[in-house]
């Protein structure tokens, strides 16, 4: 059997690439692919305690949820990039330093 | 060694190596389609979670939704996008890359520190999950157990969820659509 360890080594080296990926990216949209890393990161550690819960499965139901709300998250994101480059022709967040037009 | 270990360790050699190619590269379609290549490793790793269900989602939801999402934003916007990219340095000191590195690594450090020093066996609860044969086994069908929890324990959840994503579509719609003229 494989040992819980491996699984949060794992969950926490893809944490740390989406981290990096937040701090370095100059595009939207590849900030948003690094928080999509972050949030498969956690959701690996949801499942794998979720091994120990077999009656109310709770960590298995909860990772659904957040695959759901990330979900949801990525297609409001993206409609906001959109508009951002709509209004400012441009997607690197650190030239969006404008609130209004 | 198993065929089950051997298995999870190239999947996760694969993830971790795909999600390096896309924080690393500088090219954005490589790594948006490289992002597909991690998404399918890491559903692979919740099966070896005995989590079936949650890695078919995750190839529904992710590789279906999430990904095509984010290739047609890329389509809409992608000549600022392939602007954006010519002007990223190429050397490691450039656009704050070292402090990045630093943080993630340290931040790295800490977490692995945290659980190599835990000793799981030995969690209370853990103890009791095993004591009280509520471990999951490679033998289980549990989808059917993840219905009667859904309809049941964490109904309230569910509805809530539910609430969040018609509110998303509206809220989607609402900032997606034509700006009145005047």
């Amino acid at each position: 059997m494989i040992p819980l360890q491996h699984f949060l080594l794992v969950g926490a080296i893809l944490f740390c690439l989406g981290l990096f990926a937040v701090i370095t990216r100059k595009n939207a949209i590849q900030i948003l692919m690094g928080i999509e890393l972050m949030i498969n990161a956690s959701i690996l550690n949801l499942v794998a305690f979720g091994k120990y819960d077999k009656i109310n499965n709770t960590g298995q139901i909860f990772a659904l949820f957040i695959i759901v709300l990330a979900a949801a998250a990525v297609a409001v994101a993206l409609v906001i990039i959109l508009n951002l480059y709509k209004r400012a022709k441009t997607i690197d967040p650190n030239q969006t330093d404008t609130l209004q037009g | 060694m198993d065929i089950t270990q051997i298995i999870f360790y190239f999947l996760a050699a694969v993830a971790v190596l795909s999600g390096l190619f896309v924080v690393g590269s500088a090219n954005l379609v490589r790594s948006v389609f490289m992002f597909f290549v991690t998404l399918f490793s890491v559903a692979g790793l919740y099966v070896f979670a005995l989590a079936d269900f949650v890695a078919l989602t995750q190839v529904v939801v992710y590789v279906g939704g999430v990904l095509v999402l984010l290739l047609f934003t890329f389509m809409l916007s992608s000549k600022n996008a392939l602007e954006g990219i010519e002007n990223i340095p190429k050397n490691l000191w450039a656009s704050n890359r070292i402090q990045a590195i630093v943080i993630a690594t340290l931040f790295m450090g800490i977490l692995s520190l945290t659980f190599f020093s835990i000793d799981f066996e030995n969690l209370n609860w853990i103890k009791a999950a095993i004591a009280h044969n509520n471990v999951k086994l490679v033998t289980d069908n549990d989808i059917k157990n993840i219905g009667i929890n859904l309809m049941g324990r964490y109904l309230l959840p569910l509805e809530m969820i539910a609430i969040l994503l018609m509110m998303t579509l509206i809220g989607a719609a609402h900032i997606a659509r034509k700006e009145p003229k005047g």
